[in-house]
């Protein structure tokens, strides 16, 4: 009798898993979709620009024949800015982080800097350009400089690499932080030892991939006056500079269908630099998460 | 079930009124922001001898523990009143630094929490934070023997503390609490992530090093402290659900025949 209750045709459960298969189906191809533009994307970019991506296109300076133009300099003013953002951008997110996470307390004062600190992530990044306009390019004097152009991104990714520090800080265990100060260690021990190695990965992780979004970034760089047509690669901070992606709207901005080719092809090269920094990231997480498991 | 749980026969009373108190809690009070968690403790903690807190859950046994090494001060809001001496002097005092109390009166805790290193460093890292400047392996090899570990890890000191069993952690754990040398050894209910077997180890572990340390052990576990331990202190959730001492005695005396009804009904199991 049983197994007859067990086979019997039940129209409230054949509803429920139609709806199962549905939603499935929905899910699929919101994935898809996301997928497939992306797909569509860096097909067309690659079909337009690859003719174009050898040697010399990476090696060349700028020029006005877009067979003899080449990518140098903005790639170098982008490895310039991304050193000097990260230079500057770790240690004080990070220390930042560090302080509102483990000393900073519960107070009203924490959670006014908290607040703040999210409503900076989300500031437009012109706003930014237009703040080291002012601060570091006149009132500090250093011109449009690769210098200021990197402590503008630096204001630029603070927020987040902040809160992504805060996050990686936060998951750590406390059960690990007591076993630290059960033996006589001091809150400054603790951090260092074992919550800011157990919190690495993350930190890390957070890190590039702020810096990642920053390297894409044009709006500021326009403000603080980096050059759209440089014919020579920056030596040191306080030289001018461009970076791809300034480089690349010079070239589709122009008429000739050519330049529109080459900006394909930088495009391809700034994708590239990405990826490098994302599988970066992955690795660097990897490589610090060997050893922990709680 | 036997109501009164067997006793191993160690812990004469004569030999525990001899014994000096090393820590003694006087008209203590703590207080979680405007609640009370406990209210008014007394209780002498005689030396080289194991102390157990014992009681239901929620009567204040882990808050009353982790005052007498200030990991309450890690608690936001956290506040003790009273006194808390340590050979006669108050750890609430002035003057006194939490960071060298806890050096003194080292803590286990409930889960195994050994770092995620290895196990030479889990035992060596708090005698160097400390300032150890003697031969860092004599002091890890003499650690982990004292801990009864050093058999089963001596090949292996390089591997990761967290590739150990459970029992083998909490020993590793307790490896590393002596390595800092305290007096005393505060556990806060060390066995209730541990097998049996596990537990027993931990156990026997506890009465070797009862020779040369001060044991405080938090535990609901009846048996455990009726097994272990030498002095028991019966606490219960009281009035406002503030934690209070009711009975605190021989351990052989508190198990056959205690004083408060309460406590009887607690080890008889008729109550927690």
């Amino acid at each position: 009798m049983r197994s007859a209750t067990i086979r019997v045709d039940d129209a409230q459960l054949r509803r429920r898993k139609l709806l199962g298969t549905v939603m499935l189906g929905v899910f699929v191809a919101a994935t898809l979709s996301a997928l497939g533009v992306l797909a569509i994307l860096v097909g067309d970019t690659i079909r337009d620009g690859a003719g174009w991506l050898d040697w010399n296109f990476i090696q060349d300076l700028p020029s006005r024949r877009p067979d003899r133009a080449g990518i140098w300099p903005a790639l170098v003013g982008t490895i310039w800015i991304m050193i000097l953002t990260a230079a500057f951008t770790f240690p004080v997110g990070v220390g930042a982080a560090i302080y509102l996470e483990e000393f900073g307390g519960r107070g009203r004062l924490s959670r006014i800097i908290e607040i703040n600190i999210s409503n900076l992530a989300g500031v437009p990044s012109i706003v930014y350009g237009l703040l080291g306009l002012a601060v570091f390019v006149e009132l500090a004097g250093m011109g449009p400089s690769v210098l200021a152009g990197a402590l503008t991104m630096t204001l630029l990714v603070l927020p987040v690499v902040i809160i992504a520090s805060r996050e990686a800080i936060r998951a750590v265990p406390d059960s690990l932080r007591q076993a630290s100060l059960g033996l006589g260690a001091t809150r400054l021990q603790t951090v260092w030892s074992h919550v800011l190695p157990a919190a690495m990965p993350g930190i890390l992780t957070g890190t590039i991939l702020a810096l990642s979004r920053a390297i894409g970034e044009t709006a500021p760089l326009i403000v603080v006056g980096a050059a759209t047509y440089i014919t020579f690669t920056p030596d040191g901070p306080g030289d001018r500079f461009t970076v791809l992606p300034m480089q690349i709207f010079d070239w589709i901005s122009r008429p000739q269908a050519d330049f529109h080719a080459i900006a394909a092809a930088g495009i391809i090269v700034l994708l590239i630099l990405l990826l490098t920094m994302n599988l970066a990231a992955i690795m660097l997480r990897n490589y610090f998460r060997k050893n922990q498991n709680w | 079930m036997s109501v009164v749980p067997q006793l191993t026969g160690h812990g004469l009373d004569a030999d525990l009124e001899s014994a000096p108190t090393i820590i003694e809690a006087r008209g203590v009070n703590i207080y979680y922001g405007d609640f009370l968690a406990f209210r008014d403790a007394n209780l002498k903690v005689p030396e080289h001898k194991i102390t157990a807190l014992i009681g239901p859950s929620g009567s204040g046994k882990s808050t009353l523990l982790r005052s007498f090494n200030r990991m309450n001060d890690l608690v936001p809001a956290a506040r003790v009143e009273g006194q808390i001496l340590f050979r006669g002097e108050n750890l609430y005092d002035q003057g006194i630094d939490p960071v060298a109390v806890r050096r003194t009166i080292g803590m286990v805790f409930q889960k195994p929490n050994p770092f995620p290193k290895s196990i030479y460093d889990n035992v060596a890292w708090g005698a160097k934070i400390n300032g150890y400047k003697g031969n860092m392996d004599e002091l890890v090899e003499r650690s982990l023997r004292s801990a009864a570990l050093w058999d089963e890890v001596k090949d292996k000191l390089k591997s990761s503390g967290l590739s150990l069993s459970g029992g083998q952690q909490q020993r590793l754990c307790i490896a590393r609490c002596i390595a800092v040398q305290p007096e005393v050894i505060l556990m806060d209910e060390p066995c209730s992530a541990l097998d049996p077997i596990a537990t027993l180890r931990i156990e026997d572990l506890m009465r070797e090093l009862s020779e040369n340390y001060t044991i405080m052990i938090v535990t609901h576990n009846m048996q455990q402290a009726a097994r272990v331990s030498d002095l028991t202190a019966f606490m219960t959730m009281g009035e406002g659900r503030a934690g209070e001492l009711v009975e605190v005695g021989p351990t052989r005396e508190l198990f056959t025949s205690p004083k408060d009804p309460r406590t009887e009904d607690y080890i008889t199991g008729r109550v927690g």
